[in-house]
């Protein structure tokens, strides 16, 4: 029963039943710093993860 | 979590404004709230002709969207920067820019750095040593003079960046760390025109760099996600994920350092207030920009040595 993130190719396996919020801090991914998406669609913290979830999360820093 | 405006569920939520919208009212929220911003700081009108610094990246290309949306004359400004890095980063950028101009029948000026000057950014910066072996300070010197360069030559009324305030709160967050009064005093969201200097502006300058993202997913904005090859260690970027993790903590946190910035500024309530009369500024003999100090500005200063290492080999 387990979801998986991914974040720039590398990927972190999370438990089902989650929410995307307690996902991101137990992989020690800083809320603020992605945009989490399920299947193309944009999904908020609050969204509990099942299992076979697949999300995609995109980076939103950029600059030099 | 449901949208604030239809009760449907939520695509973004904004912590920083307890706000959370659907994907069709966020579409709506952007362009309201530029409008505000523009209207605001008094960036610029719908009568006046908008250049648009494009880089291919979110920000820029939805800066440009929102603009064209909201029916301001806005062109587009693409400037090649020759960077590679293993990745094709200058031509990716540059063909997802000449893309979006195309789909949305736009007017997009491209300056090649390397046709203009003889060569890239990196070879710039090797030759003239200047940057502690990144090209980021002759890349951004380069860009701010050509960028003023086109809008001055080709008539523009106003120059527009993306800067988002990710960007302007990790700016001034350095410029704080080290009280650099004269960069203090220059930020804002518009820089007026002076001689030989193009209006700047930033209507982007309060939305989250978060925001922007979500932006161009919601709008199917095709930007380049890969980091400049370069930017990987920068200042910038750190003091964006040390920010990141203050508004992780205390939402609005960036939004409240940035506002209240701002308004201590126009109240005349920083200390470097009294330093501004000092800031004059002199005319390039050769390109007649500004610069700090009298004699060439650093970019013809820039050129010239490269001239000169190019005459000895």
């Amino acid at each position: 029963m387990t979801a998986k993130l991914i974040l720039r190719g590398k990927e972190y396996e999370v438990r089902a039943g989650m929410t995307l919020l307690d996902a991101l801090k137990k992989s020690n991914i800083v809320p603020e710093a992605v945009i989490a998406t399920r299947d193309g669609e944009m999904i908020l913290d609050d969204e509990i993860l099942k299992d076979g979830d697949v999300v995609k999360l995109i980076a939103v820093i950029s600059g030099g | 979590m449901k949208c604030r405006k239809c009760g449907s569920k939520a695509h973004v939520n904004m912590r920083q404004h307890k706000l959370a919208l659907c994907r069709e009212h966020y579409l709506e929220w952007v362009p309201e709230q530029t409008e505000r911003f523009i209207k605001k700081y008094g960036m610029f009108t719908r009568d006046e002709k908008v250049l648009v610094a494009v880089s291919g990246g979110k920000d820029s290309l939805s800066l440009w969207d929102i603009l064209v949306r909201l029916g301001y004359q806005a062109d587009g400004l693409y400037i090649g920067l020759g960077i590679d890095g293993g990745i094709g980063y200058s031509h990716e950028s540059q063909r997802l820019t000449e893309k979006f101009a195309n789909e949305h029948d736009l007017k997009l000026h491209i300056v090649d750095i390397e046709k203009e000057y003889g060569q890239s950014i990196p070879v710039l910066s090797e030759m003239t040593h200047r940057g502690k072996g990144k090209p980021c300070s002759v890349c951004g010197l380069t860009k701010r003079h050509e960028m003023n360069r086109i809008a001055r030559d080709l008539g523009y009324d106003v120059l527009a960046t993306g800067h988002n305030l990710d960007d302007e709160a990790a700016v001034l967050f350095g410029n704080t760390l080290t009280w650099t009064s004269e960069y203090l005093l220059r930020q804002g969201p518009v820089l007026p025109s002076t001689e030989g200097l193009a209006r700047k502006v930033k209507p982007l300058c309060r939305f989250y760099e978060r925001e922007m993202t979500a932006y161009c997913l919601a709008r199917g904005i095709e930007y380049i996600y890969e980091e400049c090859p370069f930017a990987e260690g920068s200042t910038s970027i750190y003091y964006k994920e040390l920010l990141n993790q203050l508004e992780n903590v205390r939402p609005g946190a960036k939004l409240i350092f940035y506002l209240k910035f701002l308004e201590a500024r126009r109240r005349g309530d920083l200390f470097v207030e009294q330093n501004e009369a000092q800031a004059h500024l002199h005319s390039c003999p050769k390109c007649r920009q500004p610069t700090s100090a009298p004699g060439l500005c650093s970019f013809c200063r820039l050129m010239e040595k490269t001239q000169q290492l190019d005459t000895v080999s």
